[in-house]
């Protein structure tokens, strides 16, 4: 067997210098489900753990073997501190096995890929399972300060009188539960809704209710394409309950979706006059997905075979009102630095938080006075070539488990591109807050 | 790889007392050390000579004999008395001491000299506090009683098992358990066997508190100091010691245990029971009762027959003992009944599994039988959660890559299960090995569809596998000796047991049961009901009759696997008759489907009270085909010994545990008696009922 200390002394000083080539060996995800409106069969690190035990159990590396587990999780529920070690643990990692979750909102799951990149790169690990999970159906119900102060007054009663004066006190409104995720999904810097500023970006890039509706119907049709060919049949592993439940399909995605269907659906964030409907809105689901990251030793020493390189990443911020147009940012940092065009790129995944802001984010692109201010080119970067964005649907159809999805357009980018034969790609996602994220990648 | 950091950590020893340079005194003998440390406590610590577990035999009582006079001499503050043992405080009695003895009265004088002791242990004047850890049965348990306190150690378990062995507790404990717990409570203990844990033991009063290892100091200070809450006795107790509420118990109690071992063939129940109701208001007499009350009844024939048992199982643990190398991964391919239940039973018991079906229905159905399982055995919902996370469902047949045994248990039609073998032979890694749950295609016709015959081994389960403890492990012309021994080690660590058989038709459970129940066919055939049928068969201590045991299996498993042995074994067992066909076509099977020989509503047969007596003969044309069938399997080799195939008979078909199995019955009744009368009803019956060859061996020993 190799030692990896021994070895990485004998490279030679130049070679050093030149970052070590960071492999994606394979990545597995559960089927994405739609909240419906009650606790969801699965817990975050349920659902890690249904994908990521078939997925590194299809390896010849022995589960202890890794280096360390990173996974995103946005909304972690309390039974569940760092979900990313409980994960590892219960997927028989060992108890050697160090883990940590990582949250930077919708960006985490591909925060945990570009963490896992970076450390490999680096030469400080050679096999990473990187990955992120989201349960939005189980996101906890919480009470209200006032109900907590009130609980803690009865406590703290230590005679009758007492006692009785603070359940005088019981005001049954402060009791009303509030949905933590309806405040995860409100900017507190801007008191904003993320449906609202995408209300913004239709308004200042000029989307019409229709476009966006239109691009929502064409996402469900292009996700209900690729899982009736088996497109999706190598990425998604099918998940079991406890109570024997076989859940073996993304169930949000409605292949029968016209735009004059979604044309009927009232506006939700900002009624009567707004355009974001649920119809054109990402889907609120629970999903996990993981991908395996390799060295190049790892690669040779365990007989690995990579279906991509990551070539480079790139993490953008900018006001959090207009956060969808982030993944213009990042990924157009990473074309120039690389000296590459739009349409150099084979494939894009850009997550579908909106219809509406990912029109935007093309439309950005080719608006010259946006490109001169926002990017400082002097041109217009171009029109992006609609039929290489998100050619298999996306959050629309599919749902946005707000730590997963950004590690399962890497996960499908990296898929998409080999079914094609196609070489580049670029996955990137806007971020709640006002950040992006972005990830070049190659196939081999 | 370093070692596990905590296996390590928690094996830093328990504290039984100071060292030798510490300790104010040190008194070491074969089985027990007794040291005195600077606190004035006088530890006695069990460490069994050349065991890795303690059972009192009389040398054990004859040294504490002598350490309990050293006590006397100098009375310490307080005596623990603990276990040294990794995993237990002490497993019972050696009760092989009690196998050879002939008489009544040397019994007597035996239990009385032990009595002695213990009771002189008692009368110690300071505190004994008994710190107990892991298994704590039998005789360990009598002795702990003893004792004014007792600390558990979280996963201790506390039991009597004796009435499983036709006897009861004979060492004090029917005196000491009713004074100390609720004397109801006391008595199920005693008449179920069924060992408590420490939390429920704890509830019941029957130990002080519950402490971790890191407190037992602690909890001993607070036991002398008279800080301990101990358990006692409230005013419904009271009243239950009584004389008239004795006998109103001893009265449900007698019908209960009846309903479970019927007292003409298990009277150690009712001795038991009248031991309490005679003498629970006096504890001289009582222990005198005790004694002459175990002596009687380990004189039965179903007593000795019931040790016997204990040994033979034993002897099956024996065989799994394979100085063969761990599997952790098991790959099950084939989610049916019994696929889901092995890859199920294997994950709870701590097994890596995976599951592959081409039908992802049956592996989350399989998924679903664990979670039942485990809330079935009252797992914590970690614990559920620890063994379905072991169970990974396999839906691309990936697990055939890494696992250590791969498990087939697909339809048995050689064709598919061929298919499966190219399938997974081009997966397994090398030393992997390959076991197939046939119960009706010969192995060595197996091995010559596979690439490497040397790795094929048959695992022939039980249904239902969780409490079907038998596993049949088969061998064929090519198997390597070093896989076998892996397959049997297996079964151990499953905690099942293995009966090594050779690739004969049906093997020997199969081809033992199915005369029996293909006579039950004819009989239910000539006109005679069910319900007598199986009542005879009951009444001979059976589990269940052989028409409830047919639709229990599955009439069709039934048909098919005499179909099969009708085939093979150019046998003269009767045809299946038309209607049972029928029934099978018509997909009326047993209990699976509700509706077979019996209709069944929430997994129970309904059967009539009314029916009348079965013929007189009816009993032989039963038993006799099946002790037949066991004679020629013997003869064959087929099972290595009479012992071997008597526990695989009482293990894997319930025969008449009492009765010692199907040989020693046929010693019993008679070897050249049987020979004849299966001669009878040959020439009233047929060729069925014709005596296999290997009688005579059987005759002349």
């Amino acid at each position: 067997m190799v030692d990896p200390q021994s070895a990485s002394h004998e490279r030679a000083a130049p070679e050093s210098s030149r970052p070590r080539p960071v492999y994606l060996v394979d990545g597995a995800r559960t089927p994405f489900l739609k909240a419906r409106g009650e606790p969801g069969p699965f817990s975050p690190v349920d659902l890690a753990v249904q994908c990521g035990r078939p997925l590194v159990m299809r390896h010849p590396v022995p589960p202890e073997a890794y280096d360390q587990v990173i996974l995103g999780c946005v909304n972690v529920v309390p039974s569940e501190m760092n979900p990313a070690r409980i994960a590892a643990l219960r997927m028989g990692m060992g108890d050697a096995m160090p883990a940590f979750t990582v949250q930077i909102n919708c960006g985490s799951g591909m925060q945990s890929v570009d963490t896992a990149f970076r450390y490999i790169r680096d030469g400080r690990g050679e096999l990473i399972l990187a990955g992120g999970t989201e349960a939005l159906s189980r996101a906890p119900m919480m009470l209200p300060d006032a109900a907590v102060q009130w609980l803690s007054g009865l406590n703290k009663a230590s005679s009758v009188q007492d006692y009785a004066q603070q359940i005088s006190r019981l005001n049954p409104k402060d009791f009303k539960p509030e949905i933590s995720l309806a405040q995860g999904l409100t900017d507190p810097i801007v008191g904003m809704s993320m449906g609202q500023t995408a209300e913004l970006l239709a308004h200042q890039f000029s989307i019409s209710r229709r476009r966006a509706d239109e691009y929502a119907a064409s996402s469900h049709q292009r996700l209900a394409r690729a899982a009736e060919q088996g497109w999706l049949s190598d990425e998604i592993v099918p998940a079991v309950s406890p109570d024997g439940r076989l859940f073996s399909k993304d169930d949000g995605v409605r292949p029968d979706t016209s735009p004059e269907s979604l044309a009927k659906l009232k506006p939700a964030f900002e009624p009567p006059y707004g355009q974001v409907t649920p119809g054109n809105s990402s889907q609120v689901t629970d999903g996990a997905s993981w991908l395996i990251l390799a060295s190049e030793e790892a690669v040779e020493r365990y007989g690995l075979e990579p279906q991509a390189v990551i070539v480079d990443s790139e993490w953008s911020a900018l006001n959090p009102s207009i956060m969808g147009l982030g993944p213009v940012l990042s990924s157009t940092a990473l074309l120039s630095r690389h000296q590459i065009d739009l349409h150099d790129v084979d494939l894009w995944e850009i997550n579908e938080a909106f219809a509406a802001q990912v029109l935007a984010c093309v439309a950005a692109w080719d608006d010259a006075a946006f490109c001169r201010i926002a990017l400082g080119r002097e041109q217009p970067v171009g029109q992006l070539d609609m039929r290489k964005l998100n050619i298999d649907g996306g959050a629309v159809a599919l749902g946005h488990p707000v730590g997963a999805s950004g590690n399962r357009i890497v996960l499908h980018l990296m898929k998409a591109l080999s079914r094609e034969g196609l070489r580049k790609g670029v996955a990137t996602e806007c971020i709640g807050g006002g950040q992006s994220g972005a990830m070049l990648i190659e196939t081999i | 790889m370093t070692e596990d950091i905590l296996e390590h950590l928690n094996s830093r020893a328990r504290y039984l007392g100071p060292d030798d340079e510490q300790a104010l005194s040190v008194t070491r003998l074969n089985h027990w050390r007794l040291s005195r440390d600077e606190h004035d406590i006088a530890w006695l610590v069990f460490d069994q000579q050349g065991t890795s577990a303690n059972v009192l035999s009389s040398e054990v009582l004859g040294e504490l004999e002598e350490l309990v006079r050293n006590i006397r001499e100098q009375a310490p503050r307080a005596v623990v008395l603990r276990s040294a043992k990794k995993t237990s405080f002490c497993m019972g009695a050696d009760i092989s001491e009690f196998r050879d003895v002939t008489t009544e009265s040397e019994v007597l004088s035996k239990l009385a000299e032990a009595h002695d002791i213990v009771d002189s242990f008692e009368a110690l004047s300071c505190p004994r506090i008994a710190v107990i850890h892991g298994q704590c049965l039998g005789g360990g348990l009598e002795l702990a009683l003893s004792c004014s306190y007792r600390l558990a150690i979280p996963g201790a378990r506390f039991g009597f098992p004796e009435i499983q062995l036709g006897l009861h507790p004979g060492l004090g404990g029917t005196v000491r358990l009713p004074r100390l717990i609720n004397p109801v409570e006391a008595m199920k203990l005693m008449l179920t066997g069924k060992p408590v844990v420490h939390q429920k033991a704890k509830k019941l009063g029957l130990v002080d508190d519950v402490v971790e290892e890191r407190h037992v100091l602690a909890a001993i200070e607070a036991a002398i100091a008279g800080d301990l809450n101990k358990h006692h006795h409230g005013l419904k107790d009271q009243v239950m010691m009584s004389g008239p509420a004795r006998q109103l118990e001893a009265r449900q109690m007698r019908a209960e245990s009846a309903k479970k071992a019927p007292p003409e063939h298990y009277p150690a129940p009712g001795a038991l029971i009248d031991l309490w109701e005679n003498h629970g208001g006096d504890t001289s007499t009582m222990a005198e009762a005790e004694m002459e009350s175990f002596a009687r009844l380990l004189q039965t024939e179903t007593a000795q027959n019931l040790m016997r048992v204990f040994f033979l199982r034993e002897k099956l643990k024996g065989l799994s003992d394979a100085d063969a190398q761990d599997i952790c991964h098991v790959h099950v391919v084939g989610a049916g009944e019994m696929g889901g239940d092995i890859a199920g039973w294997s994950a709870l018991k701590g097994h890596t599994v995976t599951l592959f079906d081409q039908d992802p229905d049956k592996i989350s159905g399989a998924i679903k039988k664990l979670s039942e399982l485990c809330e079935r055995k009252h797992y914590s919902s970690a614990e559920t959660r620890e063994a379905l996370d072991r169970l990974v469902p396999d839906f691309a047949n990936d697990g055939a890559y890494k696992s250590d045994l791969i498990i087939e248990a697909v339809p048995e039609d050689v064709d598919i299960k061929r298919k499966v073998y190219e399938e997974v032979e081009s997966r397994m890694k090398p030393g992997a090995i390959l076991a197939t749950n046939t119960s009706s295609i010969p192995l060595n016709e197996l091995a010559r569809s596979v690439k490497v015959p040397e790795r094929l081994v048959g695992l022939h389960f039980f249904n239902p596998v969780a409490v079907m403890p038998l596993v049949e492990v088969v061998t064929h012309e090519k198997l390597a000796e070093e896989n076998y021994a892996r397959a049997r080690g297996f079964t151990g660590q499953i905690e099942r047991l293995p009966v090594p058989v050779s690739d004969a038709p049906g093997f020997l459970v199969n081809r033992a049961l199915t005369p029996y129940l293909m006579e039950a066919i004819l009989m239910l055939d000539e006109g005679v009901p069910a319900e007598s049928i199986d009542r005879v068969a009951e009444d001979f201590g059976m589990p269940m009759g052989p028409v409830e045991l047919a639709d229990q299996v599955g009439l069709d498993i039934c048909v098919g696997v005499a179909d099969m042995l009708r085939e093979r074994l150019d046998s003269t067992l009767p045809e299946s008759p038309d209607w049972l066909t029928e029934l099978v076509d018509r997909g009326d099977l047993g209990k699976k489907t509700g509706r077979g020989l019996y209709t069944w509503k929430k997994g129970e047969p309904r059967k009539s009270q009314k029916a009348d007596d079965a013929p007189e003969n009816t009993l032989d044309r039963l038993i006799l085909p099946m002790l037949n069938a066991c004679v020629a399997c013997l003869n064959q080799n087929v099972v290595e010994s009479e012992n071997v195939a008597d526990a695989a008979m009482i293990f894997g078909t319930g025969f008449a545990p009492f009765r010692g199995g199907p040989f020693r019955y046929i010693h019993h009744r008679g070897a050249e008696k049987i020979h004849s009368q299966l001669r009878d009803l040959e020439d009233h019956y047929g060729k069925r009922f014709e005596p296999d060859k290997g009688w005579q061996k059987l005759i002349r020993a």
